[in-house]
């Protein structure tokens, strides 16, 4: 095993970053993400790279769209409001094809909600937020570690893609504190920016367009087809999940980040307790993991949703079980949380016990 | 007898029929930019930011690597691509409505960090694009679509002098205002887009240049009324000269 360090969520996903090759990040502070702007105003100096502190997130998402549009690696974090703002740029961003990463460190909403964690930007992580028809990859982790592991993995995926990507957590992952390992990640047969990015004219004999206006509705058809190309691909080789004791279990829980991490504790204390349950968890959450869900254990009878929010995630489940199985929810929002006992709790409920 | 050229297109200028209304001074702006890039010698490490509006189509007639922007965020595009590239020479080009109005968070704070950029501002006062709707610019009694009365002060305030706004800022290296209405101007515009080009290759800082600019299709006149209406009317409100320069 590598070295170890001991770091807070936020500033484990800025270093997971540095480590991936980024130098450039573009941000606006809000809470509860404001470690990670912070740890890259220092960082990104000392590395020759670029920190600035942009005037709103509408400026922000615009200096990704400008930095990207380089083919270098950059990223923006924000947190629900934030993200609202920038959700013009990102469609713009995925319109004009270009990689970068997000990263939506989520609170309570609507409007400006509150400060603690939720999960309520699920919907518009995953259908749009901006306008058009357009796809965010969007990775969700439920440990520091992963969220390392799952920030070095997004540049690579916003490159081969060249799309942007969004890595969705929640307050609690931003301000826990684990140890984490920094593991080299190298993918093969990225595309060169060389061949169409900026800055590059001399050396490739033609200029590069950054844009996304096609006026000729016949060509915006085509570049819209070309993009669902792209999102067909992501949805053959990115889905990404895990099952936790889900073989022989009469319940499931579907749960993600934060949330799958408190389940777990409560699958464990309800086992020793003799009720077969398990974890069903998605870690990508477009392209949604719905086929372990299509092929569920003979033994699972039904599925319990915990979100922190209203509901959100459950769509997705239910597309994925379709409608014969029963699938209930249990949600806490506006920076509440659910329990391990509450959710132990759900389980009896809906087992009737 | 032997030939001797005098004029010719502008080598990083497309030879190409643009889409501009005729009459329209957009084209004029184009050329003196892709003059410049010429005589500068630095078409293939210019960077071109469009803007929303009639100039969108910009990068089809400027031969440069080019961003189509969000309507007003131009500056924000062109900051972070000078920031990562800082050899090459990035502007944008940006019309009232996308620079003074949906726009106007994005310019005043670029030109507050003084970014090495260049910024060429067409000012006609009116959203040409949109198909002639009130601008932040449009004058006092002119009328737009969404002003058919003209437009009243008390309702929608005063014109926005974007020069002498932006004159009050500290980092700004060069601020200009200029006119291609007729030929008389259009030499002083080139002279201007060249120091503004000239104080980005220097290091020296934020360069902006407002060039005011007819729109004879929305403001329903001839192009030869257009001209004369833009001496007449937005030379007073807009006064030409330069309000900052490199030290
Ligand atoms: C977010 C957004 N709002 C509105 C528009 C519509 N729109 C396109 S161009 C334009 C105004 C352009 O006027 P100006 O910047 O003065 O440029 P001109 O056409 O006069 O050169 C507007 C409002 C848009 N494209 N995007
Ligand atoms: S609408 Fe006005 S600004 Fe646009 S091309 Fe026509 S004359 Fe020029
Ligand atoms: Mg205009």
């Amino acid at each position: 095993m590598g070295k170890r360090f001991l770091m807070k969520g936020n500033e484990a996903l800025a270093e997971a970053a540095i480590h991936a090759g980024c130098k450039y990040f573009f941000g606006y502070p809000i809470t509860p993400q404001n470690e990670i702007p912070e740890y890259m105003s220092k960082k990104l100096p000392e590395i020759g790279g670029v920190y600035l502190q942009a005037e709103s997130e509408v400026a922000a998402i615009n200096m990704i769209f400008g930095a990207a549009g380089t083919g270098k690696r950059v990223m923006t974090s924000s947190s629900s409001p934030g993200v609202s703002l920038m959700s013009e740029g990102i469609s713009y961003i995925a319109g004009a094809e270009l990689p970068c990463v997000l990263m939506n460190i989520m609170r309570g909403g609507p409007g400006l909600g509150g400060i603690l964690p939720s999960q309520s930007d699920y919907f518009q992580a995953t259908r749009g937020g901006g306008h058009g028809d357009y796809r965010l990859l969007v990775l969700a982790p439920s440990t520091v570690q992963e969220a390392v592991d799952l920030t070095m993995l997004a540049f690579n995926l916003a490159e081969k893609y060249r799309s942007p990507v969004m890595i969705l957590a929640d307050g609690f992952m931003g301000q826990m504190m684990e140890a984490v390992e920094f593991k080299e990640t190298h993918m093969d047969g990225l595309p060169d920016p060389a061949e169409w990015a900026v800055g590059y004219m001399k050396q490739r004999g033609s200029r590069a367009l950054v844009k996304s206006l096609y006026l000729d509705p016949e060509e915006l058809e085509t570049h819209n087809w070309k993009l669902q190309a792209k999102y067909a691909e992501m949805t053959k080789n990115e889905k990404r999940h895990e099952t936790y004791l889900a073989d022989d279990a009469e319940i499931l829980i579907a749960a993600y980040g934060t949330v799958a991490r408190i389940a777990r504790t409560s699958i464990n204390e309800l086992r020793a307790e003799g009720i077969k349950v398990g974890l069903f968890r998605p870690i990508s959450l477009f392209p949604f993991p719905y086929e372990p869900l299509e092929a569920l254990p003979k033994s699972v009878k039904q599925i319990l949703t915990v979100e922190m929010s209203c509901g959100q995630m459950i769509e997705d489940v239910r597309l994925g079980v379709g409608k014969d199985m029963p699938v209930s929810m249990y949600g806490r929002v506006g920076g509440m949380t659910p329990s391990v006992e509450e959710i132990k709790d759900q389980v009896r409920k809906a087992l009737g016990r | 007898m032997k030939e001797t050229k005098i004029f010719e297109k502008p080598k990083s200028m497309v030879d190409v029929t643009t889409h501009y209304c005729p009459g329209c001074t957009h084209g004029v702006a184009h050329r003196l930019v892709a003059e410049i890039i010429d005589e500068l010698g630095i078409q293939e490490k210019t960077v071109a930011v469009a803007p929303v509006g009639c100039a969108v189509f910009l990068y089809n007639y400027i031969n440069v690597d080019a961003y189509e922007a969000a309507h007003g965020r131009a500056p924000a595009v062109a900051s972070a691509c000078k920031r990562l590239l800082p050899d090459s020479i990035v502007f944008s080009y940006q019309g009232d409505g996308d620079l003074a109005s949906i726009g106007m968070a994005e310019i005043v704070h670029a030109a507050n960090r003084g970014e090495h950029i260049t910024v060429v501002f067409l000012n006609n006062a009116i959203y040409g694009m949109t198909g002639g709707q009130m601008a932040p610019t449009t004058l006092v009694g002119q009328k737009a679509t969404t002003c058919p009365l003209g437009r009243d002060p008390k309702l929608a305030g005063y014109p926005i002098r974007m020069c002498e706004m932006l004159s009050t800022l500290q980092a700004p290296a060069y601020i200009a205002r200029v006119s291609v209405a007729k030929p008389k101007y259009t030499l002083k515009a080139k002279e201007a887009l060249r120091k503004a080009f000239q104080t980005q290759i220097d290091g020296k800082g934020f360069s902006f240049v407002e060039i005011l600019s007819t729109c004879p299709t929305n403001w329903g006149l001839r192009p030869v009324d257009a001209t004369n209406w833009l001496e007449e009317h937005m030379m007073p409100e807009f006064p030409l000269g330069e309000f900052k320069t490199p030290a």
